[in-house]
C-alpha cells in the first residue's frame, strides 16, 4: 500500500510532468510544423489541413541542397563557427580568468569597457566597419569576417565567464599555485575545466549567433564561394514569392548542425555535476 | 645583502602586472581594433545631418539630441521596449528558472526536457514568425477560424475571447512579448541550469537535515547560491529584450501605427525609411546610454542588496 | 602540458589566419565586369544570361547577389562611402537619394547611350520605365537632365478579383466604380466572404492605394501643390482620401488583421481563396502560379470614385541598373545592359520569372493575365516621375495614419490634422537648416 506521502509526491510529479509536457508541446510544435511543410509542395502546404501530410516529398531535401548550392555554403559556415567559437571560447575565457583571479592596474576599467560595450545598439555603424574593414584590407576574406564575429561575442562571453569563475571556490587554484603551477597553466588545468557548464553555454550561444548570421556576412563578404549557409536559405525566399517547403526543408538542414552542437554541449552543463561535487 | 633592491621590486611588480594584463591583451586588441572607430563614428554622425550617401555630411551640433528629446514616438518606443523587457523579465526568467529547477532534481525524463526547451532559441525566426503569426492568425474562411487560437476559443465555446490579436493596440504589443519570452526562454533555462549544476548537492542535503522543506531551501541556498548566475541571467534578458527587434517584424512587419515601435525598429526606418542618418545615430547613443545607466542602477541596487 | 597549451593555441591561430588567407587572393581583372544585384528569385536567371554573353562576346559577367533587399541597401551604402561599388549595382531608394548618388559622382550619365542611333535603345523599352531614370529639366533635385539607369523590367499594380467568389455572391461583372465595389463587399460580406485582402502591413503598399484616390479625388497638379506646401492635408479632398479607408474599414470589407499584414501573406490569403479582391503588383501573377496554379482571377483598375479626374496606378520601371561612373570598365558595363534589355534576353528574363519585360518587342510571348497587367502601362505613374515628392517623415506619418483610420483609432479628421502638423515643423526646420 502507498502511504500519504508517496501519493502526495505522485500528484506532485504528476502535476509537474503535466506543466513541464505542455511547455514541452509549444516547443515542439513549431518544429514538427516546420518538418510537416518541409514534406509538402507550395500548393498544398497551405491547404492540406490534415496531421500528417498524405504524400511525402522527401526529394524537397534533396532539391533545397543543390538549388540552395548547400554543399559550398555547408562548409562555409562550418569553417566560420568553429573558428569564432575557439578564437571566443580561448580570448574571453584568458580575459575572464584575469577579470577575476588576478590583479592589475586598470582592471575594473577594462572589464567595464567590456559590459558597456554590449549596451550600445549598433546598427548606425556599417558604415565605418566596412569603412575600417575596407582600409585594412579584410573585405571579401574569411579572416575578416571571423575577427568581426569574434567581436560580437566576445563581451557576453566575458561577463558570463567571470561569473562561473567568481563562484568557483579558489582551493584548487591555490593547490596548484603551490605545485608550482604557473598562471597560464592553471587557466588551463584547473579554471577551465572547472567552468565546464560555463564554457558549453558559451560555445552553444556562440555557436548558435554565427551559424544563423547573415546581415554583417553580407556586408563584408561578396564572392559567393565564401557565404554562409544562410545565403543558400535566401534563394528559397525570393523577393515576392517564398517556396515555403523546400525553405522549411533548407532550415531543417541548418538546425541538424546546432541541434548537434546543442545535444553534445549540454551533456557538459550536466557533466559539471560531478566535477562540481569534487570541488566542494 | 639579499634583500632585493627597490628597483628591482618595483620590475618585479611590472613584469607581473604585465603577465597578468597579457590575459586580456587579446580581448582589449579586438576589441579596439573593431569597436572603437564605429563607437567613434557614431558618435560624430549623431551631431550630423546625413542622408547615407553624400560625401560631404552637414554638422549641426546637438541638433539631433534636441530634436529626439521631443520625439514623442522615440519615448513611446523606448517604453514599448521596456514593456517587453518587463514581461521577458518576470514570465520569461520565472518559467525558466522553475524549468531549470525542476530539471536539475531527479525527475524522470529530464534529458528530454533538457533538449525540448532549448529547441525555441534554436528555430530560425522565420519559422517562428510563421507558425505564431498562423496561431494568432484572425481571418475567417468557410465560416471556420483559420488561427489556431481562436479556433480553439471558438470550438470551446468562448466566442468573446474570439480576437485580432496583433492589429489590436491593446493585445498586440502583449503578444509580441510572450512570443519573445517563448523564443528566450531556453537561454535562461540552461544558463541557470549550469549554475544549479554547480551548487554542492552536500548542502541541499545539510538543509535537508535541518528539517528545511521546499521553500525554505530554496530561499536559503538554492537562490542565495545562484544570485551571480541570476544577475547575469537578469542583465542579459534586458539586453536581448530591449535591442529585440527581429521577431516584432517577423510578427507584424513595419507595425501597427506607432503601437509596436521598439527603439531598434525606429532606428532602423531613422536610416533606411527616411534617409537620417544622423538622427538614426543619435537615437543609438540616446539609447545606447539609457541602457548603461539601467545597468548602473543595476548593479548599485544588487551591490546595496548583497551587503545587507 | 605546457607544450600542449602551446601548440593548441598556435594551432587555433593557423586556423584562423590560414583560413583567411586561403581565399584573399583576388584581382580585379579588367575583363571582368562587376554587378551586384539583389533579386534572390531571379539570381539563376541572370547568371544564366551572363553565362550567354560571355559565350557570346568573351566578356565575363561576375553576378553577386546580396539578399534580402535591405542587407543590399547596406552594402550599397557602405560601398558608395568607401568607393569600392561595383560596375553595375541598383539604387533601391526613393529618387531624393538616387538624385544623391548622382550628386556624388557614383552614378555614370547614360543620356548619350541612349540617345545613339536616333534613340534605338530608348525606343525600344517603355517610356514610363525609362521615366524612373530619367532626371527632367528643372528637376527639383538640380541634377542634370538626362537619363541615369537601365530599366530591365516593368511592373504596376492593379487590383484583382476571383471569379468564383464573386460568382457566388452573385457578382457578375467585376464592380467599375467605388460605390458597386462597396455593394460587391457587402454582397460577399452576406454570404459570409471577405472583400478584400492586401499587404497594408508594408506601408508603401497602403500609401500606394491612397495615392491612386488621391489622384482620382482631386488630379495630379493639387497633390503636387500639397507636397509643395501650397495645399495642406486638413483640405476636404485629403480628407476624403482618408475617408476611403474609413468607408472599407466600416462596412466590413477589409480582411481582419490587414494593418500587420505582409504582402506575402497577403498573397497566400488571395491565394487560397479567403478574399474576392486584392491589391497586388504584377509580379504576384507568378507568386499565384506557384501557390495555386487553378486559381481564377482576373486584373482590373481599382474602381473610381468620380470621373473628374483619373484614377492613376502605380507602374514603371520594376528594376532597375546603373552603372558605377568610376570604373574603368565602363563601356563594357553599358553594352552588357545595352544586351540584357535586348528583345531575346528580356523574353528569356520575362519567361523564366513571369515578370513584365521593359522591352516593348518581349511582350508578345507573355500569359493573358500578364497581358491585362501590360495594357494598364498607359494608366500609371510613380512617385518617381513626379515633379515633387513629400518629405518622407510626412509619408510615414501618413501612412501610419491610415493604420489608425483602419482599426479606428482615429478618425481620417484627426490624422489629416496630425500629418499637416508634421509637414508644417518639417518645412519651419529645413527653413531654420537654410538660415
Amino acid at each position: 500500500m502507498l502511504n500519504k506521502y508517496q501519493i502526495k509526491g505522485m500528484f506532485k510529479s504528476t502535476f509537474l510532468h503535466i506543466i513541464l509536457m505542455s511547455v514541452a508541446a509549444t516547443c515542439l510544435f513549431p518544429l514538427f510544423w516546420m518538418l510537416r511543410c518541409s514534406l509538402m509542395t507550395n500548393q498544398t502546404v497551405f491547404v492540406d489541413k490534415s496531421f500528417f501530410p498524405h504524400e511525402l516529398h522527401f526529394m524537397n531535401y534533396f532539391q533545397a541542397w543543390t538549388e540552395g548550392n548547400f554543399g559550398i555554403y555547408f562548409i562555409n559556415s562550418i569553417i566560420y563557427t568553429t573558428s569564432v567559437v575557439v578564437g571566443i571560447v580561448v580570448v574571453s575565457s584568458l580575459a575572464a580568468y584575469a577579470f577575476s583571479r588576478l590583479e592589475f592596474p586598470g582592471k575594473k576599467v577594462f572589464f567595464y569597457m567590456f559590459v558597456l560595450a554590449m549596451m550600445i545598439p549598433l546598427p548606425g555603424s556599417f558604415v565605418a566597419l566596412f569603412d575600417l574593414m575596407n582600409i585594412i584590407g579584410l573585405v571579401n576574406t574569411r579572416i575578416g569576417y571571423i575577427l568581426c564575429m569574434i567581436n560580437v561575442g566576445l563581451s557576453m562571453s566575458i561577463l558570463l565567464l567571470k561569473t562561473f569563475f567568481d563562484k568557483m571556490p579558489p582551493d584548487l587554484e591555490d593547490a596548484a599555485r603551490i605545485d608550482g603551477c604557473g598562471r597560464l597553466r592553471i587557466w588551463w588545468n584547473v579554471a577551465l575545466p572547472l567552468a565546464r557548464p560555463a564554457l558549453a553555454v558559451i560555445i552553444i550561444f556562440n555557436s548558435l549567433n554565427v551559424w544563423n548570421e547573415y546581415i554583417l556576412a553580407q556586408l563584408l563578404l561578396s564572392d559567393k564561394n565564401l557565404m554562409p549557409l544562410q545565403r543558400g536559405l535566401m534563394v528559397f525566399q525570393g523577393s515576392h514569392s517564398v517556396d515555403y517547403p523546400l525553405l522549411m526543408a533548407g532550415l531543417t538542414i541548418a538546425a541538424i548542425p546546432i541541434i548537434a552542437v546543442y545535444l553534445f554541449m549540454q551533456k557538459h552543463i550536466i557533466k559539471g555535476l560531478s566535477s562540481g561535487a569534487v570541488v566542494g | 645583502m639579499s634583500t632585493p633592491s627597490a628597483k628591482q621590486v618595483s620590475f618585479n611588480k611590472l613584469k607581473n602586472n604585465a603577465q597578468n594584463f597579457s590575459f586580456i591583451l587579446p580581448a582589449v586588441l579586438i576589441f579596439a581594433t573593431f569597436y572603437i572607430y564605429p563607437f567613434y563614428d557614431i558618435f560624430k554622425l549623431s551631431m550630423h545631418s546625413w542622408n547615407g550617401i553624400n560625401l560631404h555630411k552637414t554638422p549641426v551640433g546637438l541638433d539631433n539630441f534636441f530634436e529626439l528629446m521631443t520625439d514623442g514616438i522615440w519615448w513611446k518606443s523606448v517604453w514599448n521596449a521596456t514593456y517587453i523587457t518587463l514581461i521577458a523579465l518576470t514570465f520569461q526568467n520565472l518559467l525558466a528558472f522553475g524549468l531549470a529547477l525542476a530539471c536539475d532534481r531527479e525527475i524522470r525524463m529530464k534529458n528530454f526536457y533538457r533538449v525540448v526547451f532549448f529547441i525555441p532559441p534554436v528555430l530560425s525566426e522565420v519559422v517562428v514568425g510563421l507558425v505564431w503569426k498562423w496561431i494568432l492568425n484572425p481571418s475567417v474562411q468557410d465560416g471556420q477560424h483559420i488561427g489556431l487560437l481562436n479556433y480553439f476559443f471558438d470550438k470551446i465555446g468562448l466566442h468573446h475571447l474570439v480576437h485580432n490579436w496583433l492589429s489590436d493596440p491593446n493585445t498586440a504589443l502583449t503578444c509580441i512579448a510572450v512570443v519573445h519570452s517563448w523564443k528566450g526562454f531556453g537561454w535562461g533555462f540552461i544558463m541557470l541550469l549550469a549554475g544549479l549544476q554547480t551548487i554542492d548537492r552536500q548542502l541541499y542535503e545539510a538543509a535537508k537535515v535541518d528539517g528545511a522543506g521546499f521553500w525554505k531551501t530554496l530561499t536559503n541556498v538554492t537562490i542565495p547560491m545562484m544570485m551571480p548566475v541570476i544577475l547575469v541571467v537578469i542583465i542579459l534578458t534586458v539586453l536581448g529584450s530591449m535591442q529585440a527587434f527581429v521577431l516584432v517584424l517577423s510578427m507584424v512587419g513595419q507595425g501597427l501605427v506607432y503601437h509596436t515601435e521598439v527603439p531598434v525598429t525606429r532606428i532602423l526606418s531613422a536610416m533606411t525609411g527616411t534617409n537620417r542618418f544622423g538622427y538614426a545615430c543619435s537615437m543609438g547613443v540616446v539609447f545606447g546610454a539609457l541602457l548603461i545607466m539601467v545597468s548602473l542602477a543595476f548593479k548599485f541596487v544588487s551591490d546595496k542588496v548583497k551587503q545587507a | 602540458m605546457k607544450k600542449l597549451l602551446k601548440g593548441f593555441l598556435i594551432c587555433s591561430f593557423l586556423v584562423l589566419i590560414g583560413s583567411g588567407l586561403s581565399c584573399s587572393g583576388k584581382a580585379a581583372d579588367p575583363n571582368t565586369v562587376t554587378l551586384w544585384h539583389w533579386m534572390n528569385d531571379r539570381h539563376a536567371a541572370i547568371e544564366e544570361l551572363a553565362s550567354r554573353y560571355e559565350e557570346q562576346t568573351g566578356i565575363k559577367v561576375k553576378v553577386e547577389l546580396f539578399a534580402p533587399p535591405d542587407a543590399y541597401t547596406q552594402r550599397i551604402i557602405a560601398s558608395a562611402q568607401s568607393r569600392v561599388l561595383p560596375d553595375i549595382y541598383g539604387i533601391l531608394d526613393k529618387k531624393e537619394i538616387f538624385a544623391s548618388f548622382i550628386e556624388n559622382g557614383f552614378v555614370a550619365n547614360l543620356t548619350e547611350e541612349f540617345a545613339k542611333d536616333n534613340n534605338a535603345w530608348e525606343k525600344s523599352l517603355f517610356a514610363k520605365a525609362v521615366d524612373v531614370n530619367r532626371f527632367k529639366p528643372n528637376n527639383p533635385q538640380n541634377i542634370e537632365p538626362g537619363i541615369y539607369g537601365v530599366p530591365i523590367d516593368v511592373t504596376n499594380i492593379q487590383m484583382l478579383y476571383n471569379k468564383k467568389l464573386l460568382e457566388k455572391a452573385g457578382i457578375k461583372t467585376p464592380p467599375k466604380t467605388f460605390d458597386e465595389f462597396l455593394a460587391a463587399g457587402e454582397a460577399l460580406k452576406r454570404v459570409g466572404i471577405t472583400g478584400f485582402v492586401a499587404g497594408w502591413g508594408e506601408l508603401w503598399m497602403a500609401d500606394c492605394f491612397a495615392s491612386n484616390y488621391a489622384f482620382n479625388i482631386m488630379g495630379e497638379d493639387k497633390i503636387m501643390a500639397t507636397y509643395r506646401g501650397e495645399v495642406p492635408y486638413t483640405d476636404p479632398d485629403w480628407v476624403k482620401v482618408f475617408g476611403v479607408f474609413k468607408t472599407l474599414s466600416d462596412k466590413g470589407i477589409l480582411i481582419e488583421g490587414i494593418v500587420t499584414k505582409p504582402n506575402k501573406d497577403a498573397e497566400q490569403d488571395f491565394a487560397l481563396q479567403r478574399a474576392a479582391f486584392s491589391f497586388n503588383g504584377s509580379w504576384c501573377v507568378n507568386v499565384y502560379h506557384n501557390m495555386n496554379p487553378d486559381l481564377d482571377y482576373g486584373a482590373m483598375l481599382p474602381p473610381a470614385m468620380n470621373s473628374k479626374f483619373p484614377l492613376k496606378i502605380w507602374g514603371g520601371g520594376g528594376s532597375s541598373f546603373v552603372v558605377n561612373n568610376h570604373t574603368p570598365n565602363k563601356e563594357k558595363a553599358i553594352a552588357f545592359l545595352k544586351w540584357l534589355t535586348g528583345h531575346e534576353q528580356q523574353a528569356y528574363l520575362s519567361e523564366s520569372t513571369k515578370n513584365l519585360p521593359a522591352n516593348r518587342e518581349a511582350l508578345s510571348s507573355i500569359p493573358k493575365i500578364l497581358s491585362q497587367f501590360a495594357s494598364a502601362m498607359d494608366d500609371t505613374t510613380h512617385p518617381t516621375i513626379w515633379k515633387f515628392n513629400e518629405l518622407p517623415l510626412v509619408v510615414e506619418n501618413f501612412d501610419k495614419g491610415i493604420q489608425s483610420i483602419i482599426i479606428g483609432e482615429k478618425t481620417p479628421e484627426q490624422v489629416a490634422a496630425e500629418v499637416q502638423a508634421v509637414k508644417e515643423r518639417e518645412i519651419e526646420k529645413a527653413k531654420k537648416r537654410k538660415r
